[in-house]
């Protein structure tokens, strides 16, 4: 069925078709609208699931871990300074090893007040474990949620869905909404091997010395280097039944691309209309988009990349004292490589200011001058 | 021979609490009254550490330990979850030192009881962060020593009134519990297990390390602190109190010399602290008295 | 506290004292779950001073039982025994005993 939503909604319905059985949410602009219709679909009786209104969202990750600990489908969804707040919670969650899957609509940190898009706030959260995605589209925010609880509970670590504030959340588009009858099948119940159970007890997240604490970290990292694998498998399975198939990223045009940009989210849409704009004045432009951060998908980006004469990460997001985040990540995937083209980094968008095609464009063209040592730039600031 | 509790042992031996401990045998008399059909949430406090280590435990029944200031939005999840799952012969028990309840855990805990949670949250109530080598917390009293507040320059307000904080948000069950009165506690808990809703509870649990007094001394300091009216024993069941009085009202000045955290005070200090239990005493008989009245009152228009 | 390591599991049915140990990470559960109870740990190695009942004096009142937090003290043929395995020697049994049939003596060591 096919419904013109936004992209909060399209969280809400894609949580809805996973029959989640917890919510735990506390409310933050831009992430309203999605607990708002949780709520109403809940309280509809179209949803068979308790959904706690907790006193903040590190309560919110906290019921969240409860409920999946005690074998329930557990969900929530934030953003910025809810989603700091949590932090703690976070690697809580990955410790206790529950697949809990939020949402997390990217949004600046304050000080100063803004509630406009950056990815800062998920990407700080890069250390504590969560399985992180982020979108391009309504429709694949849609259909993210659904696959992130199926990738989650078959590695036994939590997921995050990221989607940008206000051009997703409160934009709509045409999304397709999978039939209830095929998600079913798609994603069974959850039904954990450990979970509270007065008939089988056992206590969780004991007092663990060094002996085996360390190998228990070391289960985490192995997990995550399996989604990477999960996460393909899942893509295929879900494009069976709808037609629409996602991995670790998306190439647009990189083929034979000299110039190959990186972006995650929804700017991306407008980086592919870029391209498009190049590609008409037969410029070799390409796009990589990452989806899947966490694993980082470094085989992926170190074959695509390597192919090309230059690549520029554009990221709307900044490690202070440092560079762009995506950046970082990109070159380091590169390091192995010898004959590795420059990898040059750029700054765009912070607080929601509009990333345009012309910057794009400008970005593009920019890079086959750029010197090979260029550290990174601050795309349109008035510095 | 007859046994005052039940003779059901859930808890194990071979856990690493401190000699005399008093919040371990809090715990053995909560699974003692609730049984095995009891899931245990438990933030950072004594009890993280006594439980065991990995891979033991000495719980007996499903736990999860859960970050400092959790237990109650912790305990409010797992409810959740058994709730969709349809199970409703379980309790689930939020156990929870003072610090993590009264400090750090408050808003989880306000949250879930505000929400009208079926959980039981028990806080035992060693007066201070005895986990963490006996910091002073907001129930640390007044005149105590603790690390964080030298003899010189001891705790001057008041502990806080966690009880009271819990009854402004009228929930059907708030009481106090004494370790030397486990089949007072006992009995608490079954009534609490027994109503749907928040119920909480705080046990005065004496400390040996923290409180500076030899082991044995547990069960007779916490037997002082109720005959001395430090530490009342009362229930509040939808705003109606019931206070238990001692036979006779012991002199504080027992209670404290037995105590080496409070070996620092003079008389003067010492005569504030009865002249503050006398007060408060009195507005505890007072608050009995005329919720018995309104209660009533309400009962009589029913 | 050093933990015992036997190579082989082992069990006592009386105390259901169970030792578990691990080789390598793929022997661990998933997460930190438990999957024994405390009892294989012999907390009666700390005790400096040990109780003992006077079984003359001992009227069963399990006031003794009741209060001791290592919940060490057994019920025998209506009677209290101390499970010398795990007793901490708090003494709060020998504090609390109405009868005075608990003695304390220094452990030797």
């Amino acid at each position: 069925m096919k419904k013109v939503i936004t992209g909060n909604h399209a969280v809400s319905f894609g949580a809805k078709l996973a029959r989640v059985e917890v919510i735990a949410a506390y409310p933050i602009t831009p992430q309203t609208e999605v607990v708002e219709k949780l709520s109403e679909i809940v309280s509809d009786g179209e949803l068979a699931a308790k959904f706690i209104k907790v006193e903040s969202e590190h309560s919110a990750m906290a019921a969240c871990i409860g409920a999946s600990v005690t074998g329930a489908r557990a969900f929530t969804a934030t953003s910025s300074q809810g989603l700091a707040l949590m932090h703690e919670m976070l690697h809580w969650a990955t410790g206790a090893r529950v697949p809990i899957v939020m949402a997390n609509i990217n949004r600046t940190l304050g000080p100063p007040w803004n509630i406009w898009s950056e990815q800062t706030d998920s990407l700080s959260q890069r250390d504590t474990g969560w399985l992180q995605f982020y979108c391009e589209n309504n429709q694949e925010i849609l259909d993210t949620v659904i696959q992130a609880f199926k990738i989650c509970e078959k590695v036994s670590l939590p997921g995050m869905i990221c989607l940008d504030a206000f051009y997703h959340s409160h934009t709509s588009e045409v999304v397709d909404l999978p039939e209830q009858k095929s998600i079913d099948k798609f994603l069974p119940k959850y039904d954990p091997k450990y979970k509270l159970d007065i008939n089988e007890p056992h206590t969780f997240g004991g007092l663990t010395s060094p002996e085996w604490y360390y190998e228990l970290r070391y289960k985490i990292q192995s997990s995550m280097e399996d989604a990477l694998g999960v996460i393909s498998e899942t893509g295929k399975e879900y494009a069976a039944i709808t037609g629409r198939r996602y991995g670790l990223i998306d190439e647009y045009k990189t083929e034979d691309a000299d110039e190959i940009l990186i972006t995650a989210g929804a700017m991306s849409q407008t980086a592919k209309e870029a391209v498009d704009l190049m590609r008409e004045k037969n410029k070799k432009v390409g796009l990589l988009r990452i989806r899947t951060f966490r694993p980082f998908p470094k085989n992926e980006v170190r074959k695509i990349i390597k192919r090309a004469k230059s690549a520029g990460v554009i990221d709307r997001d900044i490690s202070f004292g440092s560079e762009g985040i995506f950046f970082q990540e990109v070159k380091s995937a590169l390091y192995r490589e010898s004959a590795r083209p420059p990898i040059y980094g750029f700054i765009a968008g912070l607080g929601g200011r509009d990333v345009t095609i012309d910057e794009i464009i400008k970005i593009a063209e920019s890079m086959p001058k750029m010197a090979r040592n260029n550290e990174f730039t601050w795309v349109g600031a008035k510095i | 021979m007859k046994l005052t509790i039940p003779e059901i042992e859930i808890m194990s031996s071979g856990h690493v609490a401190c000699q005399g401990c008093g919040a371990t045998l809090a715990f053995r008399y909560a699974l003692k009254a609730l049984g095995r059909e009891t899931i245990v949430v438990i933030p950072a406090c004594c009890w993280s550490i006594i439980d065991g280590p990995f891979p033991y435990s000495a719980a007996g029944v499903p736990l999860f330990h859960t970050a400092f200031e959790t237990a109650g939005s912790t305990a409010s999840g797992v409810r959740a979850a058994l709730d969709i799952k349809g199970i409703d012969n379980v309790s689930v028990l939020a156990w929870a030192g003072d610090g993590g309840t009264m400090d750090i855990g408050i808003q989880a805990l306000s949250g879930a009881v505000e929400r009208g949670e079926d959980i039981i949250y028990v806080c035992y109530d060693n007066e201070a962060y005895m986990n963490t080598g006996i910091q002073r917390s907001s129930s640390t009293p007044y005149g105590a020593w603790t690390t964080t507040t030298p003899a010189k320059n001891f705790k001057t307000g008041p502990k806080k009134n966690m009880v009271e904080i819990m009854v402004a948000h009228k929930i059907p069950y708030t009481a106090t519990a004494n370790i030397a009165f486990p089949e007072d506690f006992i009995a608490k808990l079954k009534k609490a297990k027994s109503i749907k809703g928040p119920k909480f509870i705080q046990i005065i649990s004496p400390c040996p390390a923290g409180w500076k007094f030899s082991s044995q001394l547990t069960i007779k300091l916490a037997k002082l602190s109720f005959e001395a009216c430090v530490f009342p024993l009362y229930e509040v069941e939808n705003s109606r109190y019931t206070v238990k009085k001692p036979n006779k009202k012991t002199d504080v000045r027992e209670y404290l010399n037995l105590q080496g955290r409070f070996k620092h005070l003079n008389s003067d200090a010492m005569g504030l602290i009865q002249k503050n239990i006398d007060e408060e005493w009195g507005l505890l008989l007072k608050k009995e008295r005329t919720s018995d009245e309104k209660c009533a009152e309400t009962d009589a228009k029913a | 506290m050093p933990q015992k390591k036997p190579t082989k599991k082992l069990r006592n049915k009386k105390d259901d004292v169970k030792y578990i140990t691990f080789q390598r990470e793929s022997d661990l559960p998933p997460a930190a779950i438990s999957l024994a109870s405390t009892m294989y740990n012999k907390t009666g190695k700390w005790r400096s001073i040990r109780p003992v009942i006077d079984y003359q004096k001992c009227i069963s009142c399990m006031i003794c039982w009741k209060f001791c937090p290592d919940a060490a003290i057994r019920i025998v043929s209506e009677k209290p025994q101390i499970a010398l395995d795990y007793c901490k020697g708090c003494a709060i049994c020998a504090e609390e005993c109405p009868v005075k049939a608990i003695e304390l003596q220094e452990e030797k060591k």
